[in-house]
């Protein structure tokens, strides 16, 4: 006993800055609090208080967050805490930021009772699908509340995750953020085969990602003798190691993260994934988790491995093009609106990977693709909202024949939806435009001029099946039985309108978060 | 007088908005549109008078920052190549408009979403003219893609869809590809003063010192967009789909304003910016220009549309004007400078005359008329008219440009002008065939004789059609038209006065001197 407590003295306890990662404390500790609520209160009061719970995190979250950022005492280049496993700069504050946000919408549409009555989760989770009980339930009004502590605890993980500052805090960000999202996906109240398929698919194949990284982490790992982002660069810098472990490593690792990214060609669950999970969740990974897809792929490729981005920037440049070309070109052949975006946000993940390796000269790089997934999310958030809304008896109107005509019965849905597909488009005036913008002018100036060729050529025809879903609202005449739109309630709206207003606003005065997303590096 | 621009970009826009409110009473619509595009003009005139030839490069300039981080302004002023453009633009319009007073709209449309959305066009195509700054230039180059895009696709004929798309497709592809080189040209600028700009006279004095390699391929990427907006064959596939299934007052401005966009870019963006780049590629552009002139002359001749004959007509025009552009001499620069305004107005009247007959037979098929001058002398003569002067009658104001970029291009370029003098004779065949084919001769054509009156007309060779001559509606809109086709043929001067200088501007920035034979011809 002795000996143990001998033992435990000489364990140094790890220094905490509380005010630095206070945001990723409230959200987890509220996650936390939010799954006893689920065990203790009676059914019908778990909706409200999860939401209010949900909501006031969020906001709370984000205040601790602005008052730790514009505080005095806040080092300007970061701080590292919890032993160096997690690192608080001014790039992570972004993505927080943007990721809160992000949630906030997203939580709004998870939130809607009224668009689908009763809300867009099935009752009871645990009903196999098609049977007597489950026709009973789909009548029902209630839903599976804990929709709500999953996504608190999916939004924790991927805050952890763009902050890691090593491998190993990175895998396990990535497991949190990973696990309540397989099970979101399931949770839809209609069509729930297909729901579950939905997240069975993205849990084996996330499986097997995460199987990489764990690899690769270990083949790093055996090349730095550390799973720190920093000592791996430090390693890489010497000359006396193997480069086959370290690009080993690095390969299995970036395949963990690009598939988190849905980046093509490691991009086969993203359309079956988005199809079948409720919107409001597909909404959520959609703009989310590609924001911390991203922030991690950021980080690791800037502070681990940016003295030796001469070896694996040409294997990355091929990457950012399969994705682009498979983005844009089978996004023409599809006839499911969320198949579409999703094939829009793998072409989307192709230009935000020329970001993420515009590394040279001067890292505007970094800058620019966090600029892009803060204006990309909030459009998709958006979009999705909108999505929801076209409906018909069995539920949302998904394919594309069904909007045919859409502008004649709902001009300003139609309209809403126009703005927003020009803006992932990237047409001048959203803040689509802005953000390929930045990322293309950060390209050119890394030298990268060929690519971006390649990516305003993918643009071009990407714009395509945008443009068809214009036509088809626009200039078709309705479908006699074609679907209606609901009248969103207030949650819905308030998402839609926060996205759209968003996408115009960063259209026309991006100069704020330009300077805001500019402002600092990454700590290394 | 920053002020008249100022309000120039503003008015339409405040029109539209007016207009988007009246989609119920199409009449008060019509009339508010009208009023609005009525004020445009007079801003048009006063601009013109508040420009000084001879004085700065860019006048009634004014701004504001956009977008710091980028150097991006809010920047607009006019040079006297501008100036035309605008004020054709602010001409064309109200008649567009009168013109299409009575036209039926597809159901379910309504007048007011339809003239919203030209009025926006108008505004937009106005701050394409009069932006300086390059960054604002592609914003804006794109965004009046938008209303054209709507304006198509929603009041145009049964192959709308496919042409809007088609339309936009080309034209975003092409503005894209010219971003990359905007972007290619802020890296330089970035490189050489420390901080990156967009602002067109501060590139021009990076850009154009730049080594022949970087200037071509960052002119190649200006030029696609360019040669895709003008539209040069191979890039024009778009313009006869787009022109043809168009309404007819959207027909006048696609033909007759957008695509002077592409050759205005050519002498704003590609010959000051890349003066190297422009005179090693010359002969490419002057092979795709005389290729223009000769394929759009031939396949005029053998359209059966009235609509794609339009198009195709244009598409020979925009191959002189490139040839003016691309020879470098001051003659035809400013030759292809008055052709850009001359094809607005002659074409533009061409497309109302022929709308007024589509208007009356229902039908685009040149073979639906014949005869038409017994029923409709005063639509005949108006068709005559518009024809000569597209075909460049002297005494016509098409003839003035026509004949300076021809003896400007003679000079430096003697191979390919003669070879675009044969556009003129094939201009003469194709304009009077088709005068010949649907106004004499006896009375013919399933358009004409469809109306054709009182019971057993069939058969009689005497029919009678209900088809009327011009009324007082369609006489207001072309008469002015006539007046500046034949003031113009008789009286260039004042145009070329205001474009001239800008022109030697242009030019000199190239680093170009006229032969000594064109100096002497002055």
């Amino acid at each position: 006993m002795n000996l143990l407590v001998a033992q435990a003295q000489q364990i140094e306890a790890p220094e905490i800055d509380y005010g630095a990662i206070a945001p990723v404390l409230i959200v987890l500790g509220a996650a936390c609090i939010s799954v006893l609520l689920e065990a203790l209160l009676p059914k019908h009061q778990r909706w409200a208080v999860q939401l209010v719970l949900s909501l006031l995190t969020l906001v709370g979250a984000t205040g601790a967050l602005i008052l730790y950022a514009t505080s005095e005492r806040r080092p300007a280049q970061g701080v590292a805490t919890l032993a160096g496993a997690i690192a608080v700069d001014s790039p992570s504050l972004f993505l927080w930021a943007t990721l809160l946000v992000l949630a906030f919408g997203s939580v709004l549409l998870i939130a809607d009772r009224s668009v689908e009555p009763g809300g867009v989760f099935v009752a009871q989770a645990a009903i196999r699908p098609g049977t007597v009980q489950d026709r009973a339930q789909a009548t029902k009004t209630g839903m599976q509340t804990e929709v709500f502590p999953l996504t608190l605890f999916a939004l924790g993980g991927m805050m952890t995750f763009v902050a890691s500052n090593d491998l190993l805090t990175m895998f396990i960000a990535l497991e949190v953020l990973s696990l309540p999202l397989y099970l979101l996906c399931g949770l839809a109240r209609r069509r729930r085969l297909l729901s579950q398929e939905a997240a069975v698919k993205y849990f084996l194949l996330g499986a097997f990602a995460s199987a990489f990284f764990l690899y690769g982490v270990a083949l790093l790992y055996g090349y730095a003798g550390s799973v720190k982002l920093s000592s791996i660069a430090a390693a890489a810098a010497g000359t006396d190691r193997s480069d086959t472990l370290l690009f080993a490593g690095f390969g299995l690792l970036v395949v963990g993260l690009l598939f988190k990214a849905a980046v093509g060609p490691f991009h086969a669950w993203t359309p079956d994934v988005y199809q079948g999970a409720p919107t409001p969740v597909t909404a959520f990974m959609a703009a989310c988790t590609k924001v911390a897809a991203f922030g991690g792929i950021l980080r690791v490729l800037t502070v681990a491995f940016e003295n030796t981005q001469w070896e694996w920037r040409g294997v990355l440049y091929g990457v950012a093009v399969v994705s682009m070309v498979i983005g844009a070109v089978l996004g023409l052949t599809q006839t499911d609106v969320k198949r579409m975006i999703a094939y829009s946000s793998v072409a989307h993940a192709g230009f935000l990977l020329i970001g993420s390796i515009a590394l040279v000269p001067n890292g505007t790089g970094v800058s620019a693709t966090m600029f892009y997934l803060l204006a990309y999310g909030f459009t998709t958030i958006a979009a999705f909202g909108i999505v929801s809304l076209v409906r018909n008896s069995d539920g949302e109107a998904t394919h594309l024949s069904q909007w045919a005509g859409l502008a004649k019965r709902s001009p300003i849905v139609a309209g809403v939806f126009t703005f927003l597909l020009l803006a992932l488009a990237g047409i001048p005036l959203t803040s689509g435009f802005i953000g390929k913008f930045v990322v293309f002018s950060a390209a050119i100036e890394a030298g990268l001029t060929p690519l971006v060729v390649i990516a305003l050529v993918a643009s071009a025809v990407a714009a395509f099946f945008y443009l068809r879903v214009i036509v088809l609202m626009y200039f078709s005449d309705p479908a006699p039985d074609g679907p209606t739109v609901s009248v969103p309630g207030a949650f819905t709206t308030i998402a839609i309108t926060l996205g759209a207003v968003v996408t115009l606003v960063l259209g026309l005065w991006p100069t704020f978060v330009l300077d805001w997303a500019g402002t600092g590096t990454f700590l290394s | 007088m920053t002020w008249v621009l100022i309000a120039l970009l503003v008015v339409p826009l405040v029109g539209a908005l007016v207009v988007s409110f009246l989609r119920k009473d199409d009449t008060k619509a019509k009339l508010v549109a009208l009023a609005f595009s009525v004020v445009e003009l007079v801003l048009g005139v006063l601009l013109w008078t508040a420009y000084k030839p001879g004085g700065d490069r860019i006048q009634l300039a004014f701004g504001v920052d956009w977008i710091p981080a980028f150097g991006v302004r809010l920047s607009f002023g006019i040079d006297g190549i501008a100036l035309v453009m605008i004020a054709v633009i602010a001409l064309l319009i109200p008649l567009v408009i009168g013109a299409g007073w009575t036209e039926k709209l597809p159901a379910g449309r309504s007048q007011g979403g339809y003239l919203a959305l030209i009025l926006v066009q108008e505004a937009v195509t106005v701050a394409v003219f009069a932006a300086t700054d390059v960054f604002l230039f592609y914003v804006l180059f794109e965004v009046m893609l938008i209303p054209m895009y709507f304006l198509i696709g929603g009041y145009g004929g049964a192959r709308r869809q496919y042409a809007a798309v088609k339309f936009f497709l080309y034209s975003f592809l092409g503005g894209l590809i010219m971003l990359a080189s905007a972007i290619g040209a802020y890296a330089m600028a970035s490189d050489e003063l420390g901080k990156g700009t967009f602002d067109w006279a501060t590139l021009v004095t990076v850009v154009r010192d730049a080594d022949p390699t970087t200037q071509t391929w960052l002119f190649l990427g200006f030029f696609l967009a360019f040669a895709i907006k003008a539209p040069l064959v191979p890039f024009h596939t778009w313009l006869p789909d787009a022109a043809a299934e168009a309404p007819i007052g959207v027909t006048v401005i696609v033909v007759g304003i957008l695509d002077k966009v592409g050759t205005f870019g050519m002498l704003r963006y590609l010959l000051p910016m890349f003066p190297t780049a422009s005179k090693n590629l010359a002969p490419l552009v002057l092979v795709l220009a005389v290729v223009g002139v000769l394929y759009g002359s031939l396949l005029a001749t053998g359209q059966r549309d009235m609509k794609r004959f339009l198009a195709y007509v244009s598409i020979a025009h925009f191959g002189f004007i490139a040839l003016g552009i691309f020879s470098f001499t001051s003659q035809a620069g400013v030759g292809s400078v008055s052709y850009m305004l001359n094809h607005s107005i002659s074409t533009g009247m061409l497309i109302l005359v022929i709308g007024m007959v589509i208007a009356r037979g229902g039908s685009s098929q040149i073979s639906d008329y014949g005869g038409m001058s017994k029923v409709a002398p005063l639509l005949a003569g108006m068709l005559l008219i518009s024809g000569l002067t597209t075909l460049s009658l002297p005494g016509t104001n098409s003839f003035v440009s026509e004949f300076l970029v021809l003896i400007g291009s003679f000079p430096t370029q003697p191979v390919y002008t003669i070879l675009a003098t044969v556009g003129m004779v094939l201009a003469a065949l194709y304009v009077l065939w088709l005068y010949q084919r649907m106004m004499t001769g006896p009375l013919r054509g399933d358009a004409l004789l469809a109306a054709a009156s009182g019971p057993g007309a069939v058969g009689d060779p005497e029919r009678k059609t209900t088809i009327g001559d011009l009324n007082k509606r369609e006489i207001a809109v072309l008469a002015p038209l006539v007046v500046i086709v034949l003031a113009l043929g008789f009286f260039p001067q004042p145009v070329l006065d205001v474009i001239t200088p800008s022109v030697g501007a242009t030019l000199t920035e190239v680093g170009v001197t006229d032969p000594v034979s064109v100096q002497e011809g002055k």
